[in-house]
Formats: structure tokens, sequence, C-alpha cells
């Protein structure tokens, strides 16, 4: 029964793909059959129609596809267990799907943190410096297109790339829920799902943001790949280590006062946070745990008296408005670097 | 004004200490084929890639059919059609959806640019390799895919800087010839960058010689070579057979002609240079003097001669 109806999502997912696709690759735009569209969309449409036919791109599609569908697997094999557990979060019973692990497969968060910087880095890292390589570049800024279309028409490609992969999959994962469990999920699941998603997406513009930088900056694909790939290595294993470090450096004494343990615990959380991958995990677990109601420590006078109960949407967006912020302003921020040093750049052919 | 398609005025660019183009003056006419020669790094992409707006001038302005190209790039690129050196296409696409893909940038509406891209493909002799993707054009055929790529907007000027390199000599044959007769029939200018003498001598009207960013020479080949060759512009060739020449006699025999300046003798070869043409002349003399004359050409300078005189044995012109 399971293995069928994994194969009908897998099929369904297939064919939502494919017509996707092919709509971006028609050779029109159906809204105007005569009319040019206006030279920024050429460009985005072409983008668009290169990531879908690489290889590069199917496989990347392949692992993350495979890699979501185990945790779900995972998830839905194990949401029995905790389905009998009665407790607050029963409500949204739905979310679960996102969040548990049974300790084999990581939950599918925490792939979509792991494998979303991957995502960004492969559709980025090659933007400019590839084109500049086959000579098209300055063969395409000789065009009467002003110089940041083509960043941004890369950027934009790129993005609804991911954008509809990560919906795609996430609907998928709802479509899976559905069947297997049978229990719809109400409208506030549907939002928080929607939100976590968007997440995701400006999680890996991010990742991509960064990997058009490098793209800009460095003259081989190669450079720009390890570059990207080493910042993503950093935040991931490095930067934890080092903050431990300091920690445990600087931990106070058994006998320090509640202040001094507050603050210290302050440091660690603002340190920590400054990861686009934690800020990721932390925003997105809120969103889907609407019963985790507050990111920092909590005093008992603040606990006291507090009704143990989930929150509604959006408080949860609010308690995570500061996280979404970062991660908004850490793409900007690479965006901005990347059209900078992209405008003064001087291209000469190959 | 109207009647020129380039104009540059004191066009500089400076990077750090080094100055690439020094103050470049140029206006090159409506319908002209403008040779631009010089040797690499002279300066000569510089400038092309501040007639189109690609790099901003350190001084002096740049003006293509009326258009500041620093100010209004779009507008310029609109007009002008640019070949870079070694063009690149997407090798993955092929070479018609390659010319579909600029003729969309520059907003030709689809059913025109089929047709347009027809037709040029028919043009540049690619039709049977249309479909094919461009990763297995030959370096010939990405050229002349190239060629239809910046005709595609219809342009009013095109740019090619270099386009022969790396081509055949069959190939560059028939991509000048294509050039010349679209520059004709269309009434398209077309600046050529070039290093090949014979090239931009067998297409252009008019060559400029560039070299460490100036402008040294303008002309016509013909013009030039009587520029830089002042006083004996035209050299006479000649070979003379019968039992009593010596360089002694030649030199009696021709010097008294006017015009005449000096006299080279090498194993039955003659050289004379002479103010005029003085071809017809000598060949008289020398056949009402007995002897028999064997040949008798006039050589006229090349291209080749300017540029040795420039480049090999010119360190006198710096």
């Amino acid at each position: 029964m399971d293995s069928m109806t994994f194969t009908i999502a897998t099929l369904k997912e297939a064919m939502t793909m494919n017509s996707i696709f092919k709509y971006f690759h028609q050779d029109r735009h159906p809204l105007s059959k005569d009319a040019a569209s206006h030279p920024f969309w050429v460009i985005v449409k072409k983008e668009i129609s290169d990531h879908a036919h690489s290889w590069r791109f199917i496989f990347l599609i392949a692992i993350i596809a495979l890699t979501c569908f185990s945790s779900v697997y995972t998830a839905i094999a194990n949401i029995e267990k905790i389905a009998g557990a009665e407790d607050s979060e029963d409500a949204f019973f739905f979310l679960k799907l996102f969040t548990i692990s049974d300790g084999t497969m990581p939950s599918y968060l925490v792939l979509i943190s792991f494998l979303g910087p991957l995502l960004g880095i492969s559709l980025g890292f090659d933007a400019i410096n590839s084109e500049q390589n086959r000579g098209t570049l300055s063969r395409i800024l000789s065009q009467p297109i002003h110089r940041d279309s083509i960043l941004n028409a890369k950027f934009i490609g790129s993005l609804t790339v991911i954008g509809t992969l990560l919906f795609a999959l996430g609907f998928v994962v709802i479509g899976i829920g559905l069947i297997v469990i049978g229990i719809p999920p109400t409208a506030e699941e549907f939002l928080r799902i929607v939100s976590f998603l968007l997440l995701g997406i400006i999680y890996v513009a991010f990742w991509l943001n960064l990997s058009i930088l490098f793209s800009v900056r460095f003259r081989q694909p190669a450079t720009s790949a390890l570059s990207g790939i080493s910042v993503w290595l950093f935040f991931i294993l490095f930067y934890p280590m080092i903050i431990n470090l300091i920690a445990k450096m600087i931990e106070p004494s058994a006998t320090a006062s509640l202040q001094q343990i507050t603050n210290y615990n302050k440091l660690i959380t603002g340190l920590m946070g400054v990861l686009p991958n934690d800020l990721f995990s932390v925003a997105s677990t809120t969103l889907l745990r609407p019963s985790v109601r507050s990111l920092g420590a909590l005093s008992t006078e603040q606990l006291y008296g507090a009704i143990a109960g989930p929150l509604p949407l959006s408080q949860s967006i609010m308690l995570v408005w500061a996280q979404v912020t970062g991660l908004i302003a850490a793409t900007v921020i690479c965006f901005i670097l990347s059209y900078t040093a992209f405008m003064r750049k001087e291209i000469r052919s190959r | 004004m109207a009647d020129w398609s380039i104009e540059l005025a004191d066009l500089t660019k400076r990077y750090g200490n080094f100055t690439a183009v020094d103050h470049l003056n140029l206006t090159i006419g409506k319908g002209e084929v403008f040779g631009l020669l010089g040797p690499n790094g002279a300066g000569k992409s510089t400038t092309i890639l501040m007639l189109l707006g690609l790099t901003e001038p350190s001084s002096g302005s740049a003006h293509v059919c009326g258009i500041n190209s620093t100010s209004h790039p779009i507008e310029v690129k609109r007009k002008v059609g640019y070949l870079p050196e070694d063009v690149g296409f997407y090798d993955d696409r092929t070479g018609f959806e390659n010319l579909m893909y600029t003729a969309r940038l520059n907003s030709i509406a689809d059913k025109e640019a089929r047709q347009r891209a027809e037709k040029l493909l028919m043009r540049v002799g690619l039709t049977d390799e249309k479909g094919k993707k461009t990763a297995a054009y030959s370096r010939g055929m990405r050229q002349r895919l190239g060629l239809a790529d910046v005709l595609i907007k219809n342009p009013e000027v095109i740019i090619l800087d270099e386009p022969t390199s790396g081509i055949d000599p069959t190939g560059v044959k028939e991509f000048l010839d294509l050039i010349v007769t679209l520059s004709k029939e269309e009434g398209i200018t077309v600046l050529f960058s070039s290093h090949h003498l014979h090239q931009v001598q067998q297409v252009c009207d008019r060559v400029g010689l560039f070299v460490n960013g100036r402008l040294i020479a303008e002309g016509d080949v013909r013009t030039l070579a009587g520029k830089l060759f002042t006083g004996s512009p035209y050299l006479v060739e000649a070979g003379i057979a019968g039992s009593n020449i010596s360089p002694e006699w030649v030199s009696a025999l021709v010097m008294p002609m006017k015009g005449i300046e000096s006299v080279h003798s090498g194993n039955n070869h003659w050289e004379i240079a002479c103010s005029y043409d003085a071809t017809a002349d000598i060949a008289r003399r020398i056949v009402e003097s007995g002897a028999s004359l064997t040949y008798l050409r006039r050589k006229e300078y090349g291209l080749d001669d300017i540029y040795y005189r420039y480049f090999e044995g010119g360190n006198d012109h710096e």
C-alpha cells in the first residue's frame, strides 16, 4: 500500500514539474502572441530553460526529492507512535510530517536546511564566469540591454526554479500526508507550511546570491564553486566549533549570578544567530512548531501564569521576524556586492 | 555631422599609469569600410569597447550615429552590431536558436525574427547546419554565425574585432567578401580591426594605423604610402639581359631621365626608385638602348611595407 502511494506521488510530482518546465520553455509567452517580450524576460526564460535542461539540475532534483521522500517516509512511519501521546500540539498534527524523525533519517526541515545551500550554490556558481569563458557575455552585453538586466535575470531565473522546486516538493509532501494520514491540514497548518516554504526560498536565495557573487568575482567556475562550498562548510562545521570553544573559555562559574548566566547565554545565542543556517532553522522550527513560545531564555516570572498552548500564526511570525529580516538582509548584501562588482567589471571577449 | 557614422574626439582611456588610448580623433563616414590596423595591445579593442559604451573613457567622447556612447549606450547598441574577437555561442543550443535569442534581446517579434534568421543563415551559408548545436561548429562556421548574429538587428554600423583570427585562408577570403558585399548592398558602415595587413588591404576603403594608443596615420592605402615614403613613392623592378650589362651601364642609361632617384642592382634584378610613375619611360629607354628587357614590374607599396616601416624599423617614430 505504502509503496503504491509513493509511486503515485512520485509520478504526480514528475508530471507537475514537467508541465511547469514546459510552460517556461514555450517559445512564446501565452499572453503576448505577437508582441516581443521585454529583453529582461527573454533572459529570465532562457535561464530557466537552461537550468531545467541541465544534468546538474536533474541530479539535484533527484537527490533532493529522494532524501525528502525518505524523510517523509520515516515521519509517516513514526507518526502513529507520536499521535498516541495526547498533548497540546495535537491540533497541529499535520505539521509533524515536516519536523519529526526517528533518528535514522533527519526530518524534512533539517534536510532542507542542509541541502538548500547546495541547491543555491550549484545554481549560481557559474552564472557569470561561465558566460565570460564561453565568450557569450561580451556578445550579450553588446545587445541593447542594461548590464544589470543580466545579473537580475540570472537571479530571478534561478529563484523561479528554486521556488518551483521547493513548492512542488512541499505540496507533494502535503499530498502524501493527505493520502496516508487521511486528515486534511487546517487552514492555519497550510499557511504555516506555505510560510515555511517561502522562508526556505529566502534561505536558498541567500546561497544563490553568495555563489553569484563568487561567480562575478572569480574567473574560474571551479574556484567559485569551491569558495561557495567552503563558506557552507565553514558555517555548518567550523563556526559552531569555534563558538563552542569560546563558550567553554568564557563559561561562568557555578557560583555566578543569574545576571551573568543570562548575559552569557545571550552572547552565545547571539554569536550563533548570525549564521544564515541557524537563522533559517530557528525561524522554520518556530513556524512549524506552534508550541515554541520564545526563542530566548524565559525567566520563571515570565512563565508564571502562562498557559501552555500553541501560538497563532501571526504571533509565530512576529517571533521569527528578526530571523527573517536577518536572512533577507544577508541576501540583499550579497546581491548588492555582486551588483557593484559586476557593474564595474570591464568585459572583454574571453 | 549626419554624414559621420562614428566620431571619436580626444578619446582617452587610462588604466592606472598606462594609457591604452591616447587622445584619439577619428571620423568614419556612412557606408565606409574602415580598417583599424595595429599590433596586439595597441588599444584597438579598448577603443571598440568605448564605442559600444561597455567601458567609460577617461576623457573625450565617442559618438556613434550622433549618439553619445557613454551616456546613451542602449541606443548605440541598438544601432551597432559587434562581433567580438573569438565570439562565443551557447553550445547546447542550435545556431538558429542562438540567433533567435539575440533577435529576442533586440525586441524583434518572433515571426519577423524567424524570417530574418533564415535569410541570414542562408546568406552566410549555414542553412544546412542551422539545426546543429553550436558546439559542433568549426571556427569558421562560428565566425560566420557571428556575422549573422551581428546582422540580425539590422545595424547601421558593424564593428568586427579581429574577425578572421583562427580561420583558414579560404574561409578568410569568403568571410571578407561577405563583409564587403554586405557593406555595399546595405550601406552599412564597417569598422574592421585587425593586425592582418592583407585582409585590411583587401576590404577597407580607408585604413588607420594604430600604435600605442595613438592613430599615427590615416587614409587609403595609396595615400598612406605616399605619406610614408615621401620622395620616391614608386619603385620599378626590371630584369635586363645582355652581354655588357653592368650597374654603371644601367645607371648611365636611366639616371639622366627626370624623376629617377636611385638604382639598386642585384643578380640581374634592378630596382629603380622614382618620384612619378615612370614605368613606361623606363621601358622605352631600355628597349631603345638595344638591351633585352626580360620583365618590368611596377611595385606598389602595400600595407606590408607600411607596416614594417612602422613596426619593425620604426623605432625612430617614437
